[in-house]
């Protein structure tokens, strides 16, 4: 006890010494980065929690994308289940000249079965609960829908053929997954509403759903006579295989916005390194002192004890009030992105910060204080004697296992622990040591400048190891920052202008067939250049060379994706535009209405096809079977229209389908559009602007987001150097005196303390520069297959940023040091 | 030993290892100091003043021989049973007065009270401050206060336990002639009130001169 109330009373008249400062501002750091993504992963586990028994709005979901036969909810009414419809499928609204792309979710009456619809009386406004549908005639959009609109409650939107009137707004439903959210914007209207809206078209792109829920075990058993008859399309979803796809998205999400933290957290472990390795050197007088006046080495440690303690309790503290305050920004720069009625935070990360504290300095300031209670006493008398040597397990061994412990935590995952690490470790050693080359190439210019130059690169020549050391922490968090610059901004950009001009902006879809001429000619007649027009029609692949497909294994997630969704299938006599037979032949006028089928090399790849093999498809419930006579190469960012799988004429003209095309279309007036989804209110109207403009919104959400991280990695950087400039202070304040002795001017000492600094800016943003121009270069070429374009903004923003930050900072840091008149510095020795 | 002894060493031997090999710093010492002496080790630089002096006080461990003080054996205690002794019986002066830069004079002060769980630490620290005569810087830093005053404090910390010996390593050395000899006065003085034994270092003749008793060191040997 008494240590302890010594121990609190030294530390609060250290503190106003100001040295502690650094060290709590890099637990501070380090708190907040942790938790402000901590509480926004705890929101986004809770709604998934929440969500997970409602997810499905139901105890058993039947997907289909054809109409579900009502033979199923009779006998699930006779099974006394309660029963419900939903259908969904996008399409455009439209409020006076507003048109709007927009998922339309038709609901029967009982919906949501499980779960329960929130609404608001304006566009995010204070959500209610309700357990009513929309009446007839009435349209409940989503607050997004109304804003893109531009359309308020209790006035008239129209959906194909007919005209509803906004009653509500949707803020959630159950089933609308958890987490990130659809691309296109929601609206709720009554089923029987749908018909009138002449959207539906033999072929058009609907999702039906069938819901049911029972009490006790008669979901199960329903669940167990709709397995045994239900059709191979048809896909039941029940509570245990309720999180979907979006949710692990979002979990993946998360997973790496806590992993971009924990850079942040590493980067403040080597800041309290290295302000406990500066704390030990200042205070072994201290202690040895302490020792003569009769304190053991239990008390002088249990001393240093109670002072961590405290300092890991502040800044649990203010670390938690700023993650709060940074999750909450967070959640706003994510808006539209992460849905808006997320659960309030529990208190759980809070308790991750004060963990992460005590995590810190038990792994990195513990060793050297241990270290620091040993001191003699006899130092007091001779100066030569510090404390005994730590053994390298003592010295080493709790950084690296605290390290490890939260890696671990924070990933959950052993592997994901490993990878991640060595992906730390390679990118720490490659800034390392090209830091290291910089620092020693600077060093060997200090021959050729003034003096102050000189001095200060001398200075970053002989802190050689702490030079390299800021490099790579400032370095990390520009790194970060800019690379992501570079893909959110750069990548769309460079992709739209490796466009021609005149390629297609808007796709179609959905045309029924006796509308082919009139939709062309309306199209032609407003200046549209319309692409050649496909049919479309949708099947299932069901067997490969006789193979059942559920049988089969696939290489990788993209070729199970292929065998497994629904297909859109066309033919045509002509090849098209962009493609390019890669092996065997193009069908031959003979070959029409023979069973032979195309395939696009993608489609290929994924599913190691080779020529000649035979593939099975379902068609509305008819078999088809064919043999690939040819693989295509396929120009997809021609945006003309094509499709993987291309049939000869003659074939499947039998088949009920629609049509779609694409077409270079600048509407003159902004109704043209309206005119054309009334007069074919079936047609879905992709607009490419809107789309692009939709992913480039998503992915600025996401980038901003995780930018916000990483500028927490900055300030660990920032922190890293503050303590990097405390540790070399005393040094400083005596050369600064010296030089002055000398007859040095404040302000060439001055010169010399900012060109240290501006060095080390200028070698983090170079650094930084050059990794994220070469990640672009790489994302571009290899993965995204676009022309690079090298922006010399970023070099200019990356050693701009770094000099600037690196000299402000350091310039604060330092000037007490070298103002200080010379005399009493050289008295003081 | 002598009942009247408060300091006794025999044999004392301190040998450290260097690259030079064994150096030989203090040999084979005999030594006996009685209650309430004052006693001066002087002697050349390196001739092993200042290694008997944290001999004496427990601060190091002989290589050979024997120490007692205040009639404790202190060769095999432990460093914490020393420690505590310390915290009883000893005080200690220094050149570099070492006083702790973040405290004030005051709390430089209170500090062995605090240490000792004293609960008058704040008023009994304040009287000797007073008696030293800085009873109206009690709230300065060290850095504020000139070498002479810091020495005041460094003093008055070491009296305020009122030790059974206070050992001084060159009380002066830092100061120049006038406050050394003002600083040294007032070592006596407080020596004198509180009947302490007082052991110091010194290459000030005047210093030396003023103690009962000088021992002169040559060569780590009593001569």
């Amino acid at each position: 006890m008494r240590a302890l109330a010594l121990g609190l009373r030294i530390l609060a008249r250290e503190w106003r010494s100001g040295e502690l400062g650094v060290l709590l501002l890099a637990l501070v750091v380090a708190v907040s980065a942790l938790t402000g993504v901590g509480l926004l992963v705890d929101r986004v586990n809770r709604a998934m929690l929440r969500e997970a028994s409602e997810v499905l709005g139901a105890d058993l979901r039947l997907q289909s994308p054809r109409e579900l036969p009502e033979a199923y909810l009779a006998e699930a009414r006779s099974r006394g289940l309660a029963t419900s419809r939903t259908r969904a499928l996008l399409s455009v609204v439209l409020h006076g000249d507003a048109t709007q792309l927009a998922n339309l979710y038709a609901v029967a009456p009982g919906y949501p079965l499980r779960g329960v619809v929130r609404v608001a009386s304006t566009p995010f406004g204070a959500p209610q609960a309700t357990r009513q549908i929309p009446a007839r005639g009435e349209a409940w959009p989503d607050s997004r829908l109304l804003a893109a609109l531009g359309a308020n409650v209790g006035e008239q939107i129209s959906i194909g053929a007919q005209v509803f009137t906004v009653a509500r707004v949707l803020i959630s439903r159950p089933d609308q997954g958890s987490g990130f959210v659809d691309l296109a914007p929601t609206l709720l209207l009554n089923e029987a509403d749908l018909p009138a809206t002449r959207l539906i078209q033999p072929g058009s792109r609907v999702s039906y759903a069938a819901l049911f829920a029972g009490e006790g075990d008669r979901s199960a058993v329903f669940s167990r006579w709709l397995e045994a008859h239900k059709l191979p399309g048809e896909r039941l979803r029940d509570l245990r295989e309720a999180s979907p796809e979006v949710g692990n998205a979002s979990t993946r999400a998360a997973k790496f916005l806590s992993l971009a933290s924990l850079a942040s957290v590493l980067l403040c472990a080597v800041a309290v390194a290295m302000t406990a390795r500066r704390y030990v050197q200042r205070h072994l007088d201290i202690v040895a002192l302490l020792k003569t006046l009769g304190v053991t080495e239990n008390f002088a440690l249990l001393l240093s004890l109670s002072q961590l303690v405290v300092i890991a309790c502040m800044a649990t503290l203010i670390g938690s009030v700023l993650g709060y305050m940074a999750q909450h920004y967070l959640l706003r720069a994510l808006q539209g992105l992460l849905s808006s009625d997320l659960p309030p935070p529990g208190l759980a990360p809070l308790g991750i910060g004060f963990a992460t504290a005590l995590l810190l300095l038990i792994g990195f300031a513990l060793p050297p204080i241990v270290q620091l209670s040993q001191v003699p006493a006899i130092r007091i008398l001779r100066r030569d004697t510090g404390p005994p040597r730590l053994a390298m397990i003592l010295a080493f061994g709790p950084a690296v296992a605290s390290i490890v412990l939260l890696i671990l935590w924070v990933t959950g995952e052993a592997w994901l622990a490993l990878w991640f690490s060595l992906a730390l470790a390679l990118i720490i050693v490659l800034l390392g040591g090209a830091g290291w080359l910089l620092v020693r190439l600077a060093g060997s210019l200090r021959g050729r400048v003034g003096v102050a130059w000189r001095y200060g690169l001398a200075n970053l020549a002989r802190r050689r190891m702490e030079s390299v050391v800021q490099i790579i922490a400032f370095g990390l968090g520009l790194t970060a920052l800019l690379l992501l610059a570079v893909i959110r901004g750069d990548l769309i950009t460079s992709w739209r202008a490796s466009l021609p001009l005149t390629a297609p902006n808007y796709f179609f879809v959905n045309i029924p067939p006796e509308d082919r001429e009139a939709f062309s000619g309306f199209l032609t007649a407003h200046g549209g250049q319309v692409s050649r027009m496909l049919p479309m029609i949708r099947a299932r692949l069901i067997a490969i060379n006789g193979e059942a497909i559920g049988k089969r294994h696939f290489e990788g997630p993209r070729g199970e994706g292929f065998a497994q969704r629904e297909q859109n299938l066309s033919w045509s006599a002509e090849l098209g535009e962009g493609n390019q037979i890669t092996a065997g032949h193009w069908f031959t006028p003979a070959e029409t209405g023979k069973p032979l089928v195309s395939v696009a090399t993608d489609f290929q790849s994924s599913l190691g096809l080779k020529l000649g093999d035979r593939l099975r498809f379902d068609i509305a419930g008819e078999t088809y079977e064919v043999r690939i006579s040819s693989f295509r190469s396929v120009k997809w960012d021609s945006l003309q229209p094509n499709f993987f799988l291309m049939f000869p004429p003659g074939l499947l003209e039998a088949t009920a389908g629609t049509y779609m095309t694409s077409a270079q279309y600048k509407p003159t007036e902004p109704r043209a559009v309206a005119d054309l989804v009334r007069r074919f209110p079936s047609v879905s109207v992709f607009d490419m602007e809107d789309l692009l403009a939709q992913v480039r919104s998503i992915i600025d959400k996401a980038v901003l987001a995780v930018q916000s991280v990483f500028v927490f990695t900055l300030l660990a950087g920032l922190t890293v150097l503050l303590a990097a400039v405390q540790a070399s202070r005393e040094e400083r304040r005596y050369e600064s005196a010296m030089l002055r002795t000398l007859g040095a001017r404040g302000s060439v000492v001055l010169q010399g303390v900012l060109v240290e600094f501006a060095a080390i800016g200028l070698l983090s943003g170079l650094l930084a520069a050059l990794i994220a121009s070469s990640c672009g270069f790489l994302v571009a070429s290899r993965l995204l297959d676009v022309p690079y374009t090298p922006d010399p903004l970023l070099w200019l923003l990356g050693v701009g940023t770094g000099v600037t930050l690196v000299c402000v900072a350091g310039y604060l840091a330092t000037r007490s040091a070298i103002r200080q008149p010379p005399l009493g510095i050289l008295r003081q020795g | 030993m002598d009942r009247n002894s408060v300091l006794k060493a025999a044999d004392l031997t301190r040998k450290v290892s260097s690259p030079e090999g064994t150096l030989t710093i203090v040999e084979s010492v005999q030594l006996e100091i009685a209650a309430g002496e004052t006693v001066a080790l002087v002697g050349a630089s390196g001739a092993g003043k200042s290694t008997l002096l944290a001999l004496l006080a427990g601060l190091d461990r002989p290589t050979s021989g024997r120490v007692w003080l205040a009639g404790v054996d202190i060769t095999d205690l432990t460093e914490d049973a020393r420690a505590q002794l310390r915290a009883e019986r000893v005080g200690f002066v220094f050149q570099a007065f070492h006083l702790l830069p973040s405290l004030t004079a005051l709390e430089n002060v209170m500090l062995p009270l605090e240490l000792a769980g004293r609960s008058d630490a704040r008023e009994a620290a304040l009287a000797m401050l007073k008696r030293v005569g800085l009873g109206s810087r009690s709230g300065h830093y060290p850095r504020q206060l000139s070498g002479g005053e810091q020495q005041r404090v460094a003093l008055a910390r070491a009296t305020v336990m009122r030790p059974t010996v206070l050992f001084a390593d060159e009380p002066t050395g830092n100061l120049d002639t006038a406050t050394g000899e003002a600083i040294c006065q007032l070592l006596f003085e407080l020596n004198a009130e509180a009947g302490t034994t007082l052991v110091l270092v010194t290459h000030d003749t005047q210093l030396a001169a003023r103690c009962a008793r000088r021992l002169t060191m040559s060569a780590g040997r009593l001569v």
